[in-house]
């Protein structure tokens, strides 16, 4: 039998938390502003784009402790159970002393009106934690997830680049307490199942998988909150009540990433920045695509699991994974059935996904050496941005140079993440030549009829979509033109 | 800062004086997370706070309106609406009493404020909101202003129309001509920290609101005018900003105006702080414009006459946008000698949000449409549109020609952009890399280079006569401490600092001997509002001003009391030389109390030689211009319309800085703006009048990564005001702004390298990687119809 609490058990900055009335929608942000007035870190949207809010987390992974930058405005404090929260207001040094990233940011200018700034300075003070000397591509990856108005961010940078002349980052407090910390967050993971809360205002934070299982086919109509990076606006946002809620995103056995016959198993628990490592080294066409997702508060949050089990038509993960040709393990109890992933989307709001049912992990299968593999995200602001088209892309010649297989999935084009079937069956068997591609190009339409909206008309979609296969067909001939604009590469 | 080491009596120098570079005042505090902002004040007991009920239509009369199950829901104390209002409803900056603090009958725009729930916490208030019944009788709304006549339909106020020659016959003469529009989309400020208000209920008929707003006096004088009070009744303050850009110029009033009237009615203290996707949809915007635009000009490419028309989208109200529309046609000239010029402007009213200031008040929209000009008639006469741009600019300072009169009539008499551009053109080498990109282009089938370089002149002042003053209250402490306050309001553009760095000037002493304090209208009444760029000008002078009186008794002081003559009291780095002897400043300050000298004053200043007939269309409508010029190369992808900024480089004057590092900073983050105004950042509206990108989930700003990848931002260093400014500086905030045009113009150029540069590709802004295609697949078109 599982023991149960019923308090959340975290570490806040340097004191021990342990609350036994927490609202299943309490967000940090709201924690640390109202309950606690520590006001450094700031509302700046609620919806987890802007950064504003950015606090770090630290949380055991395989007894390593790991901090990393989050929304707090869209992260909830049952999700917080065991966990390491660092707000501004901990980089506060002996006698007022400014912490390095502060300095630096105060001498090179990287704050005008202030209000963005102390988010800039914990996404600032994760990337330094991780990598003391970053080069310009990290620090703007790490500040995807922060928006500053004033300063037109060129102060930043030079501020993060001067960072680590400022201090060493084993002298950092975080790092000097790092044991303790460690120990402290052992201790308080008891292995306990937690509940709080009685009627329309419950959560609960399972003590395993099994007890997760378990929990799903006894509760009426539960939330599961992974990352909370849709479920935290369905609140802020929204309004919604989402009572009972069950959170998973602790779930070591969730979380593991693991390869067997060139099948990378992905559990549903795992972070878009825990996937990155695996999935760029084995399939390297994904790592600038997981780059692009969202900011990296939010990468550090998301699951791949919840961007599959959502639903969305305009999720990054799904149309790459169905052009790979992945499954899905979806389980419930003890049963576990595995689908073609495709298979999943089954229209718009509905998969099949049956009550009770969670996923476990999705399987994806590392494309064979003599096969091209491509994906491609179409954004209105090329990072953080929500997908308008995105193409992927699965193609194996023959030896003769004719199309053996080719498999092509597109998100932002339908109701659901969706194979061009008939432009793969246009271009299969055929010479893998440009005018081949273009006679293909034409049968768009039989597949898709996308829609417009407020990131892209109709009309762009199609034609995006269409010329991201000529975008492929030229990448698979090589060439020394470059065939898309890069951010990293230096004209 | 303000620590408490004794001042050094030997310096040289003073630390911080003018001409220094000096960090933001507050910059410890910033990056602490210990700046206080509205929403960080501890709040007094028993605050209460309110959520905003928003109509969901666009246009209607308003039939039912049933509160009820709002009134009931927990937590709520009180809901408030257009009856609830003592004085008048309205917070109208331009005294047209057509925007109502809560709409009365009908409602104009989706997301106009109906009512306001008071409730005990935030949250309470906001799911509240959500349970109001309200049932309108729809009408149709009119959401675009592409399809309205700019003659013909209503307008929210007078327009303005500028002429000088006869344009028409100017271009019915000229060798060549054409006619054509531009579609040029507005943009929400984003100003990091969202609208809020603190109010707290005194004695009698008196309030103190905390608001986050550019205009501290109007923000008083509105709230007085809806509650009926005079405006002594009244106390706004607002130590700092998150950020307003012209966004809390006039938009800060309606929030602050609904927690005084909450805090007053229940006697306690009242927040109200707009959720992001509720301040996107409730606040206005910059205008979006369709401006029509004819143009005569020779085979050379020497302009001969232009006709414009600015059309702007006022929204359902004038607010600002008579003053906006003018100063789109105050700028319609950017950097250009129009020998004929007709240009009128026509703010229309849509029901959608009001729009309003947004840095650049128009100004930069007039820019975009003379350089739409510039491209038009450089591509009909086949040269680089640099050389279009070089051949009209405006005679330079001093020179003898006619060339140099506005199409408002002033003289040019500062004009320093020849040099300018030729510096920038040469840092940034434009002749060479215009030869790579040629080549580069020759071998890249999908990706395409573009560059262009973009001048800018804007004009400094308030076109509103009666805003360029401003005052100051200055005091020295007998300890020697200085306290300064006036009428400008900290946003980030460190204001605050620029003028302590005044004051400590004046009085020779250390910077961090004065002491930057919030705005209220307690201690400097009647202020301008924080914009036009002007902040440091005039709020500079005023401090000067002050100061200089309490220096003058000082050294009348000193010399009557050490008998020497006052010639012979020098002002030295934290000391005072009398005679012979030096004595420290604060020990002068110390004598002079004891011996009973004033040492407090109120400063003032007016801009001299200003002068407007809006009605005529003449006058001296700026006191002096700020120049600048921008060069940025992009790279498109012509099968996407993705575009990376390679490279931009900008020279900026600000005259002599009075700090340069932030001065950069402004020029820096203006060009950003700038650049995100005319790429990325898209205003979309449904066919039912609801604004679709009211969250920076849709509506995206420039990122870290969108900066240009390399990045030269550099100031003149041998400028300085033509006229006697503060310390020969000039103003920074809005100038900056639009050497975005550069981004959108290299775009444009990368573009028409898909049809050989022969035809204009006329892209319109934002400049989305969409339009960019669009464009693309056109020329391509059109080139292989041809
Ligand atoms: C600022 C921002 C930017 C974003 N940018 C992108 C982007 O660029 N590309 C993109 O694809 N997405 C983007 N997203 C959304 C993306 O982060 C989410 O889709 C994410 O992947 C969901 O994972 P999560 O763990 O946060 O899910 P949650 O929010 O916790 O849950 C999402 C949904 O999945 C359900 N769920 C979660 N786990 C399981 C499970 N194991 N079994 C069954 N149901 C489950 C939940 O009940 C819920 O319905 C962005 C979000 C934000 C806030
Ligand atoms: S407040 Fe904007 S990301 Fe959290
Ligand atoms: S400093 Fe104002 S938003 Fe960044």
């Amino acid at each position: 039998m599982t023991k149960t609490r019923n308090e959340i058990r975290f570490l806040l900055n340097g004191e021990d938390v342990a609350l036994s009335q927490v609202a299943p929608d309490e967000t940090l942000l709201d924690y640390l502003r109202l309950r606690r007035s520590l006001r450094g870190s700031k509302e700046g949207c609620a919806e987890g784009d802007c950064g504003a809010c950015t606090v770090l987390v630290g949380r055991l992974t395989d007894g390593k402790l790991v901090y990393e930058s989050v929304n707090a405005c869209i992260r909830f404090v049952g999700s917080l159970d065991g966990c390491h929260v660092v707000t501004i207001e901990h980089l506060r040094g002996e006698a007022g002393k400014l912490h390095p990233v502060q300095q630096a940011m105060v001498d090179f200018h990287g704050s005008q009106c202030g209000f963005c700034t102390p988010g800039f300075v914990m996404s600032l003070y994760g990337l330094w934690m991780k990598e003391p000397k970053p080069a310009d591509a990290a620090i703007e990856k790490a500040l995807q997830g922060n928006l500053c108005r004033c300063t037109g961010y060129e102060a930043i940078m030079r501020a993060a680049r001067a960072i680590s002349s400022y201090g060493k980052v084993a002298k950092d407090p975080l790092a000097v307490e790092r044991a303790a910390v460690t120990e402290k967050l052992t201790v308080l993971r008891d292995g306990s199942r937690v509940e709080i809360g009685a009627e329309k205002h419950r959560l609960i934070v399972p003590a395993d998988v099994d007890d997760f299982a378990s929990i799903l086919e006894s509760e009426q109509k539960p939330t599961i909150v992974a990352g909370s990076t849709d479920v935290g606006l369905w609140v802020t946002k929204h309004m919604r009540d989402i009572s009972p809620v069950v959170f998973i995103g602790h779930l070591d056995g969730l979380r593991t990433i693991s390869e067997k016959d060139g099948l990378v198993s992905i559990g549903a628990g795992v972070t878009y920045t825990e996937a990155f490592e695996t999935l760029s080294k084995r399939i390297p066409a994904l790592g600038p695509l997981i780059d692009r997702i969202g900011g990296e508060q939010v990468r550090n949050m998301g699951t791949i699991g919840g961007n599959i089990a959502n639903g969305s038509p305009i999720g990054d993960t799904p149309p790459p994974f169905i052009a790979l040709g992945a499954t899905l393990t979806l389980r419930k109890g003890k049963a576990r059935r595995t689908i073609p992933l495709e298979e999943f989307f089954i229209a718009y709001g509905k998969q099949d996904r049956q009550p009770g049912e969670f996923v476990e992990a999705v399987h994806v299968p590392v494309p064979a050496k003599d096969s091209y593999f491509a994906a491609y995200k179409i954004t209105k602001r090329r990072d953080e941005d929500i997908t308008a088209a995105l193409g992927a892309f699965l193609l194996t010649l023959a030896r003769d140079g004719t199309v053996a297989s080719i498999r092509i999935a597109y998100g932002g084009m339908a109701a659901t993440p969706k194979r061009a079937r008939a432009v793969e069956a246009a271009l299969t068997g055929k010479p893998w030549t440009e005018a081949a591609v273009e006679a293909a190009m034409t049968k768009y339409a039989e597949d898709f009829t996308p829609l417009t909206d407020m990131r892209a008309t109709a009309e762009y979609r199609m034609l995006a979509a269409r010329n991201l296969l000529m975008r492929f067909f030229a990448e698979s001939q090589g060439g020394k033109a470059p065939i898309q604009v890069s951010r990293h590469r230096v004209a | 800062m303000n620590k408490h080491a004794s001042p050094n009596l030997k310096a040289a120098k003073i630390a911080g004086g003018v001409h220094t570079d000096q960090r933001h005042d507050s910059a410890h505090k910033h990056v602490a997370g210990t700046a206080v902002y509205i929403d960080d004040m501890p709040e007094p007991a028993g605050t209460l706070h309110v959520g905003i009920g928003l109509s969901s239509v666009a246009h209607g009369k308003l039939k039912s309106v049933d509160l009820s199950a709002v009134r009931s829901a927990p937590g709520v104390v009180d809901v408030l609406t257009h009856a609830d209002v003592p004085g008048e409803n309205d917070v109208s900056p331009s005294g047209m009493h057509d925007d109502p603090v809560f709409a009365e009958g009908k409602v104009q725009f989706h997301g106009q404020p109906i009512f306001a729930v008071i409730a005990e916490t935030r949250e309470q208030g906001r799911s509240a909101a959500r349970l109001a019944k309200i049932e309108y009788e729809e009408l149709p709304g009119i959401f675009d202003i592409w399809n309205l006549d700019p003659e013909k339909d209503k307008q929210v106020t007078t327009p303005l129309t500028l002429t000088r020659g006869d344009a028409a016959a100017a271009i019915a003469a000229a060798p060549h001509r054409i006619k054509n529009r531009m579609k040029l989309g507005g943009q929400d400020h984003f100003y990091l920290e969202g609208q809020v208000s603190l109010a707290i209920p005194g004695e009698d008929d008196e309030v103190i609101v905390y608001c986050s707003t550019q205009g501290p006096s109007e923000t008083q004088h509105l709230v007085a005018h809806v509650l009926g009070v005079p405006s002594h009744a009244v106390t706004v303050e607002v130590r700092r900003m998150g950020g307003g850009f012209g966004g809390k110029e006039t938009q800060a009033n309606q929030c602050a105006a609904i927690a005084a009237i909450a805090a007053k009615k229940h006697g306690r203290a009242v927040k109200i702080r707009l959720d992001r996707d509720e301040d996107m949809t409730a606040t206005g915007k910059r205008h979006d414009f369709a401006i029509d635009y004819e143009v005569g000009f020779d085979d050379e490419g020497n302009i001969l006459g232009v006709d414009f028309m600015f059309a702007l989208n006022a929204g359902f109200s004038a607010d600002l946008s008579g003053p906006v529309g003018d100063r789109a046609l105050f700028h319609c000239d950017n950097a250009y000698f129009y020998p004929h010029v007709h240009a009128k402007s026509a703010p229309l009213y849509t029901n959608t949000v009001s729009n309003t200031a947004f840095r650049g008040f128009g100004g930069p929209q007039g820019m975009v449409g003379a350089e739409r000009v510039i491209d038009e008639v450089a591509f009909a006469v086949g040269k680089d549109p640099l050389e279009i741009r070089k051949l009209n600019f405006y005679d330079p300072m001093g020179a003898e020609g006619e060339r140099n009169v506005t199409p408002y009539h002033q003289k040019v008499e500062d004009n320093i952009i020849h040099r300018i551009v030729a510096e920038l053109a040469e840092s940034a080498d434009y002749a060479g890399r215009r030869r790579t990109i040629d080549a580069f282009n020759a071998n890249s089938r999908f990706i395409k280079r573009g560059m262009a370089l973009t001048p800018v002149k804007f004009g400094i002042s308030f076109t509103k006569t009666e805003s360029n003053q401003a005052g100051a209250l200055v005091h020295v402490y007998n300890d020697g401490s200085v306290h300064m306050n006036h009428g400008g309001t900290e946003m980030g553009q460190g204001l605050h600092l620029k003028v302590a760095q005044v004051v400590a000037e004046e009085f020779q002493i250390d910077l961090d001997r004065v002491k930057i304090t919030a705005t209220t209208t307690a201690k400097v009444p009647n202020t301008a509002p924080t914009a036009a760029s002007s902040g440091a000008d005039l709020n500079g002078m005023a401090a000067q001003d002050a100061a200089r009186q309490i220096r003058k008794r000082l050294t009348d002081f000193a010399a009557e009391k050490y008998q020497v003559p006052t010639d012979q009291v020098v002002f030295l780095p934290n000391r005072v030389r009398i005679g012979n002897q030096e004595i420290g400043f604060n020990e002068l300050v110390k004598q002079a109390y004891l011996n009973r000298i004033q040492l407090s004053a109120a400063g003032f200043y007016k801009t001299p030689k200003i002068h407007w007939d809006r009605a005529k269309g003449r006058g001296h409508a700026f006191y002096y211009y700020a120049y600048g010029a921008a060069c940025s190369e992009v790279s498109i992808d012509t099968l996407t319309g993705e575009y990376v900024v390679e490279r931009t480089d900008i020279l900026h004057d600000t005259g002599r800085s009075l700090n340069r590092a932030i001065d950069i900073g402004q020029v820096e983050g203006g060009f950003i703006q700038g650049m995100g105004w005319l790429t990325t950042e898209e205003l979309v509206w449904d066919d039912k009048g609801r604004l679709r990108t009211h969250a920076p989930s849709t509506y995206k700003i420039p990122l870290a990564s969108d900066r240009p990848k390399i990045f030269n931002v550099a100031l003149t260093d041998w400028s300085q005001a033509y006229e006697p400014t503060i310390h020969r500086s000039k103003a920074v905030g809005e100038p900056p702004l639009p050497h975005g045009m550069s981004v959108l113009h290299a775009l444009s150029d990368a573009v028409a390298s898909v049809a050989d540069h022969k035809i204009c590709p006329r892209l319109d802004a934002p400049a989305t990687p969409e339009r960019v295609l669009m464009a693309v697949e056109r020329l391509k078109a059109e080139a292989a119809g041809k």
